[in-house]
C-alpha cells in the first residue's frame, strides 16, 4: 500500500510540512486563521541535527507495536493504516514511550494524534507530500516495503 | 478579352495589372526604350495619348510617356520573380513506353475537362521526341521582345555555340492568345574550344548559359533547353495554347501538359509551365511550403531562381540530384518527398533503411513539404511525385504501351476512354515510367 | 553610513494579517533577509539584504509576502536614471568593477519580437499535428558535398560524426562551478530523457555524470579546466569555447571560494583557488590556430566526435564564422549579446556584443553566399525565450538553439541576477550544500522535460500552421517570417520582408 517516505536528501528543514499538517487537521478553509498565533500540533515533525534534517511522522508499522501497548485499545490498524480513537485515549502517552520513531504526540487537549495519511480530513491526500517544496516527502506504493 | 480597339486593351491590362506585368518589364519597357519598335507597346502608347484614364490616374501625353512609365514601375505591385506567387493547377501527361510517338492531339484534349483548374494565365507543354532530326543539339526556345534583342542574342549565342538551325516557332493565331512576343528556337552544339576553356562538361556548360541569358539579358527569356524535346507556353487556357503552338503537328513519344491557377499574377508567358533546364521539365500542381529553405539551398550551387515558383526550384533541385549528385530517380525522389522517420525506422530491409536516414541526412533541405504532385519530364521518360501527405490529387492509368498521369481521372479518360488500372499513387511514391531502351 | 548609504532596491512587504510566523521565510533566505524579532513571534524583513529572488514569496504558505521595487527614488532625470546614479555610488564605494549576472536587462531591440511567422491559408492547407506527422528531429554536423557511390553503384552511407537531436533545441554550456551539482543532474537527465543534448561548460564532467556521455557535450575552454582524455571520449560532441555572448572578449573567473570538494576535483585545480580563464585561448592566436586545436581534438578521439566552435556574435561575426567553417569544425554556434552568465563586468554584459537574431541571419546568408552552408550547422544562443523563437532562428536558418536561461527558469530560477554571490536561494548557482539541496533533480530534471516537450508541440504547431511538416523544410525558410516595424536595412540583414508585403 502507498505509505509516507522521507528522503533527507532533499528535506530542506523548512517545516512547511508541519504548518501544512496542522491547517489540513484544523478543519478550516483559510491556514491564516487556522493557525494565526497558535500554536501547532502537527502529527509530522522535523527532526534536526547539524546539516541534516527529516520529516518523521507515523510509518504504519507491519506490526506496530502502539497497537500492542495502547492500554485503552484505542490505537487500531485497519485496511494497513495506523489510526487513532481520540474518544478511546486516555492519555497515557504509553504509545509515546513504545514509538521507536516519535510519531505520535499529544494534541492542544492531551490527547494522542498521529499521521493518518490525511484520509479523515478534508485534504484528501497527505498535506505534508503536496505541500513538499523539493519533493522530500512522496507517498507512494514500494514493494520492498509490503 | 481583347478587342483590338484601345479602350478595352487598357482595361485588359488594368485589370491584370499589366504594368506590373513581367513581360512588361522585361520585354515591354526596353521595347518602347529601344524606340517602339513593338506593336502592342505602339498601341499602348497610343492610347496613353488618347487621354485614357489608367485606373483611378489620369494620364495623358503631355505628362511625358517616359517619366510616367518608370515612375509607374517604381511604383507599381512587384512582377512575377520579385514576388511569389502562389497558385494552384491541372496536369496532365502521357507516354508510350514503347516509344511510339503521338501528336499533341490527345493531350490538349485531356486539359479541357480540367479548365477549371486554370484560370487563363498560363497554359503550357513539353513533349519529348519531337526534334529527331535534331538531336545531337540543343533546342533552344526563346521568346525575344524584339529583332534587335534577338540580334544581339543571337551574336552573344555564337560566340559559345555553333548555330546549327534557327527559326520562327510556328504558330496558329487565335483571339484567345495575346500579347505574343517573337517566339523562336535555336538548334545548337556547344563550342568544343569555350567548353575546354571554361573546364565544363557540355551539360553544365548549357545550364550556366541558360542562367546567364535568363538572369542578365533583358528581352530575352530560354524557356526550353533540351535535346530532342520541347516546351511550348503562353498566357492563356492550355487548351488554346496547344493549338497556338500547332502541337497537333508534332509528335512526341511522352508529353505533358499544365494549366495555371495563379493567385495574383499577371501572367508572364515565362512565368507558364513546364518550367525547364536541359530535358528535364516540370509540371507542377501545389503550392510547397519548404519555398525559401529550398530555394536558399539550392542558390548555392549556381541556380538562380528569378521566378520564385515552386516548379523552377523542384525543377533545379532535380537537376542538382540527378545530374550534378548522381542520384538515381527514385533517390531523388527519396529526397524531396522523403519519407516520415518513423517509417524509416520500421523499415525491415536494413540497407534500404540505412539509404533512406543517409539521404535525409546528406540533403535535409532539399525535402519538400506543402501540397504538391509534379510530373519530371527527362529524356527517356516520366516521373510522376506527389507531396508525402499527398496533399495534391494526381492518378495514373494504363492501356497497352501506354501510362496517362493527370489531375483528374477524366483527363485520363479523354486521352483514353478503356484506360485500366487507375490508381491514385501513395504519398511520396514516385511513378517512373521508362521507354524501352532505343526506343527513342 | 552617510554618502555610501544606498536605499535598497525592493522592500519586503509583509501582511501581518496573514503572517502566521512560521519561520519558513527566515529558514529559506540565505541572504538572511528574514529574523525573528528577539525571543517574538514577530518576524522582520532587512530589506537591504533583499535580492528579490522570490524564494520567500513561492514558498510562504499564506501567501503574506511580497517584494515591491522601493519607491524611494532619486529626482527623476531621463538622462542620469536611477540605476545609473546608483553604478556611480556604488563604484565611488568600492572603486571596483560592477559585476553582474545572467542576460542583459536593457531595453534594446529584441528582434524576435519584430518578427512575425507565416500561417497556411486556401491555396495550401495547414497540417494539424495532431492528426499528421510533424518531425522536429534534427541532425548537427558536417555534411559532405557529394552524395558518395561505391564500385558497385550502390550508396556508401556513410557520413561524418553528428548529433542527432529530437528536437531542435539544447542545454547550453553552464559548467559545475557555476551551477550546482543537482543543477547539472537535472540537465543531463532531462537530455537523456528528451533525446538532445546538455553541455558541461568549462568545468568538467562529474565522474556521475559519465553515463549521460551520450547526452553530453563537453567543452574545452581557454582555462583547460577538466579537460582529459576521458573526459573528451565521455562526450558525444566537443565544443572549443572561444567566447561568450554576455562577456564576449574576456574570459572566465570562478571565485576560489566556489572550488571546494567535487568543483576542484572536477575542474582539476587545487581546492580554493581561482580558476581563473584567460580572455584568448593562448593557443589560438588567429584562425589556423583554431584549426589546429580542431584537428588535435579530432585526432585526440579518432575523428568520431563532432567538434563545435563556439563565439560571442560580435560586429564581424559572418566572416568570424566563415572561417570557422573552413577550420574543420562540424558545427558553430554563437552566442547573442543577451546570452547569460553566472558572472561577467556589468559594462561588458550590457555593451559588448550585438543581437543573436542579426548575428545568425548575416552568417546564414554570408554561409550561402560562400556556399559552404552545409560544412557545418549553426546552433545559436543568447536569449531564446520560448518555441516562437526557436521558430523564428530556424526559420532564419539556424540548425538548432541553446538555450540556458529558459532552462533554469524552469529549474526555479527568478532572474535576481546574482548568480556571482554564490547564494543562490533555489540551489542552482550556488555550491553551499544546505542550498544546493533545495534543487531535487527529480524535480528539476520533469521541469526541463515539461518545458522542452510544450515547446516541441508549439514547435509543431507553428509548423503545421505553416503547412510545414518537417523542421528540415522550415531551416533558412525566411519567406515564413515578416518584420514589423523595423527598418529597410534591418530587413536586409534579416533577409526578410516587412509585415504586408
Amino acid at each position: 500500500m502507498k505509505r509516507i517516505y522521507v528522503n533527507e536528501a532533499w528535506c530542506l528543514g523548512c517545516r512547511l510540512c508541519e504548518y501544512n499538517c496542522a491547517f489540513a487537521n484544523s478543519g478550516m478553509q483559510d491556514m491564516a486563521s487556522a493557525l494565526k498565533g497558535k500554536p501547532i500540533f502537527p502529527r509530522i515533525h522535523i527532526e534536526q541535527a547539524n546539516a541534516i534534517t527529516f520529516a518523521v511522522s507515523c510509518r504504519h508499522c507491519t506490526d506496530p507495536i502502539c497497537v500492542k501497548s495502547c492500554i485503552a485499545g484505542a490505537i487500531r490498524k485497519t485496511d494497513g493504516v495506523v489510526q487513532i480513537d481520540q474518544t478511546k485515549c486516555v492519555g497515557c502517552l504509553t504509545c509515546v514511550l513504545v514509538c521507536p520513531y516519535g510519531a505520535l504526540a499529544p494534541n492542544e487537549n492531551g490527547v494522542m494524534q498521529k499521521c493518518e495519511l490525511c484520509l479523515r480530513n478534508a485534504c484528501g491526500e497527505p498535506a505534508c507530500v503536496k505541500g513538499c517544496p523539493n519533493r522530500a516527502i512522496v507517498y507512494e506504493e514500494r514493494e520492498a516495503d509490503a | 478579352m481583347c478587342s483590338k480597339t484601345p479602350l478595352p486593351y487598357m482595361r485588359h491590362y488594368t485589370r491584370f495589372s499589366a504594368f506590373v506585368n513581367p513581360f512588361f518589364k522585361k520585354i515591354f519597357l526596353p521595347c518602347v526604350r529601344k524606340g517602339l519598335t513593338n506593336p502592342v507597346a505602339r498601341r499602348i502608347i497610343q492610347a496613353m495619348s488618347n487621354g485614357v484614364h489608367f485606373g483611378t490616374k489620369p494620364f495623358r501625353a503631355e505628362m511625358g510617356v517616359f517619366s510616367f512609365l518608370f515612375e509607374e514601375v517604381n511604383g507599381m505591385t512587384p512582377k512575377e520573380g520579385q514576388v511569389r506567387i502562389p497558385s494552384g493547377c491541372a496536369i496532365a501527361a502521357v507516354i508510350s513506353r514503347e516509344g511510339r510517338r503521338m501528336t499533341g492531339e490527345k493531350i490538349i484534349e485531356a486539359m479541357k475537362p480540367m479548365h477549371e483548374r486554370s484560370n487563363g494565365l498560363g497554359g503550357g507543354f513539353a513533349a519529348y521526341g519531337i526534334y529527331p532530326e535534331y538531336k545531337e543539339f540543343y533546342a533552344l526556345h526563346f521568346f525575344f521582345d524584339s529583332r534587335d534583342t534577338r540580334k544581339t542574342c543571337e551574336a552573344f549565342l555564337k560566340e559559345r555555340f555553333e548555330i546549327y538551325k534557327a527559326e520562327r516557332i510556328p504558330t496558329r493565331k487565335l483571339p484567345q492568345i495575346t500579347d505574343e512576343p517573337m517566339i523562336w528556337r535555336y538548334f545548337v552544339a556547344p563550342l568544343q574550344s569555350v567548353l575546354s576553356d571554361l573546364q565544363l562538361d557540355e551539360k553544365e556548360f548549357v545550364v550556366r548559359t541558360v542562367m546567364q541569358i535568363n538572369t542578365q539579358m533583358e528581352g530575352v527569356y530560354i524557356f526550353s533547353s533540351g535535346k530532342n524535346m520541347g516546351t511550348f507556353k503562353a498566357v492563356g487556357y492550355p487548351e488554346d495554347v496547344g493549338l497556338y503552338y500547332r502541337l497537333d503537328e508534332y509528335e512526341g513519344y511522352a508529353w505533358t501538359a499544365h494549366g495555371r491557377y495563379p493567385t495574383n499574377t499577371p501572367g508572364w508567358w515565362g512565368g507558364a509551365h513546364p518550367f525547364t533546364l536541359l530535358d528535364y521539365s516540370v509540371v507542377h500542381n501545389g503550392e510547397i511550403s519548404s519555398y525559401d529553405a529550398n530555394r536558399r539551398y539550392i542558390e548555392m550551387f549556381g541556380y538562380k531562381c528569378t521566378l520564385q515558383t515552386d516548379t523552377e526550384v523542384i525543377t533545379y533541385i532535380l537537376d542538382y540530384l540527378v545530374r550534378r549528385q548522381a542520384l538515381t530517380l527514385s533517390e531523388a525522389a527519396s529526397v524531396i518527398a522523403a519519407p516520415f522517420w518513423s517509417t524509416i525506422e520500421k523499415k525491415t530491409d536494413l540497407e534500404d533503411k540505412a539509404k533512406h536516414i543517409y539521404l535525409r541526412t546528406l540533403f535535409p533541405s532539399l525535402l519538400v513539404t506543402g501540397p504538391f504532385s509534379i510530373v519530371l519530364g527527362f529524356d527517356g521518360g516520366l516521373m510522376a511525385l506527389g507531396d508525402r501527405l499527398k496533399l495534391r490529387s494526381m492518378v495514373v492509368g494504363e492501356k497497352d504501351d501506354k501510362v496517362f498521369i493527370a489531375s483528374e481521372e477524366a483527363a485520363i479518360r479523354v486521352m483514353e476512354p478503356d484506360a485500366a488500372n487507375i490508381y491514385a499513387p501513395a504519398g511520396g511514391e514516385p511513378v517512373i515510367i521508362r521507354v524501352k531502351e532505343g526506343a527513342y | 553610513m552617510g554618502v555610501e548609504y544606498l536605499y535598497p532596491e525592493f522592500e519586503v512587504i509583509r501582511n501581518e494579517s496573514r503572517c502566521i510566523a512560521c519561520g519558513v521565510c527566515v529558514r529559506q533566505c540565505a541572504n538572511e533577509v528574514h529574523a525573528f524579532l528577539g525571543g517574538t513571534q514577530t518576524i522582520l524583513s532587512d530589506d537591504a539584504k533583499c535580492v528579490n529572488c522570490q524564494r520567500c514569496v513561492s514558498l510562504c504558505p499564506t501567501h503574506a509576502l511580497k517584494i515591491v521595487k522601493s519607491d524611494c527614488r532619486l529626482r527623476e532625470n531621463a538622462n542620469w536614471d536611477n540605476d545609473t546614479i546608483r553604478e556611480i555610488y556604488k563604484q565611488a564605494n568600492s572603486g571596483g568593477v560592477l559585476l553582474s549576472s545572467m542576460g542583459n536587462p536593457k531595453p534594446l531591440p529584441v528582434y524576435w519580437d519584430k518578427i512575425l511567422i507565416n500561417a497556411s491559408q486556401v491555396t495550401n492547407p495547414p497540417i494539424d499535428p495532431l492528426r499528421e506527422p510533424m518531425e522536429t528531429r534534427v541532425f548537427l554536423g558536417k555534411r559532405p558535398q557529394k552524395a558518395e557511390r561505391d564500385a558497385d553503384g550502390k550508396l556508401c552511407c556513410s557520413l561524418p560524426p553528428m548529433l542527432e537531436l529530437s528536437m531542435p533545441v539544447l542545454f547550453s554550456a553552464m559548467s559545475y562551478g557555476s551551477i550546482s551539482y543537482n543543477a547539472h543532474a537535472s540537465l543531463a537527465r532531462a537530455a537523456k530523457a528528451l533525446g538532445i543534448y546538455y553541455n558541461t561548460g568549462e568545468g568538467g564532467l562529474h565522474e556521475d555524470f559519465y553515463v549521460y556521455g551520450d547526452n553530453t557535450i563537453v567543452q574545452v575552454a581557454s582555462g583547460r579546466f577538466g579537460v582529459h582524455e576521458n573526459y573528451l571520449e565521455a562526450a558525444k560532441a566537443i565544443e572549443i569555447k572561444m567566447g561568450q555572448g554576455a562577456k564576449p572578449g574576456i574570459g572566465g573567473h570562478l571565485p576560489g571560494a566556489k572550488i571546494v570538494g567535487d568543483v576542484s576535483r572536477t575542474r582539476m585545480i587545487p581546492e580554493g583557488s581561482d580558476a581563473i580563464s584567460p580572455a584568448p585561448h593562448h593557443d589560438i592566436y588567429s584562425i589556423e590556430d583554431l584549426r589546429q586545436l580542431v584537428y588535435s581534438l579530432k585526432e585526440a578521439t579518432n575523428y568520431k566526435k563532432p567538434i563545435i566552435v563556439k563565439v560571442a556574435a560580435v560586429h564581424n561575426i559572418a566572416a568570424i564564422a566563415s572561417g570557422i567553417a573552413r577550420s574543420g569544425a562540424d558545427i558553430i554556434a554563437i552566442d547573442g549579446f543577451r546570452g547569460g552568465t553566472g558572472a561577467a563586468p556589468t559594462r561588458i554584459r550590457d555593451n559588448v556584443g550585438i543581437p543573436i537574431e542579426l548575428a545568425l541571419a548575416a552568417v546564414d546568408q554570408r554561409l550561402r553566399d560562400e556556399g559552404i552552408r552545409n560544412d557545418v550547422s549553426l546552433i545559436v544562443g543568447g536569449s531564446v525565450r520560448s518555441a516562437s523563437d526557436v521558430v523564428k532562428a530556424i526559420a532564419l536558418g539556424a540548425d538548432a538553439c541553446y538555450i540556458a536561461t529558459a532552462a533554469l527558469l524552469a529549474l526555479g530560477c527568478h532572474l535576481c541576477r546574482t548568480c556571482q554571490t554564490g547564494k543562490c536561494n533555489w540551489g542552482i548557482a550556488t555550491q553551499n550544500p544546505e542550498l544546493v539541496r533545495r534543487l531535487n533533480p527529480d524535480v528539476g530534471s520533469e521541469r526541463l522535460i515539461r518545458l522542452m516537450t510544450a515547446w516541441r508541440h508549439e514547435i509543431k504547431e507553428l509548423m503545421g500552421g505553416m503547412g510545414i511538416n518537417s523542421v528540415e523544410a522550415l531551416r533558412g525558410n525566411r519567406l515564413m517570417l515578416r518584420g514589423i516595424g523595423l527598418t529597410e536595412k534591418e530587413l536586409e540583414i534579416l533577409g526578410i520582408a516587412h509585415a504586408g508585403e
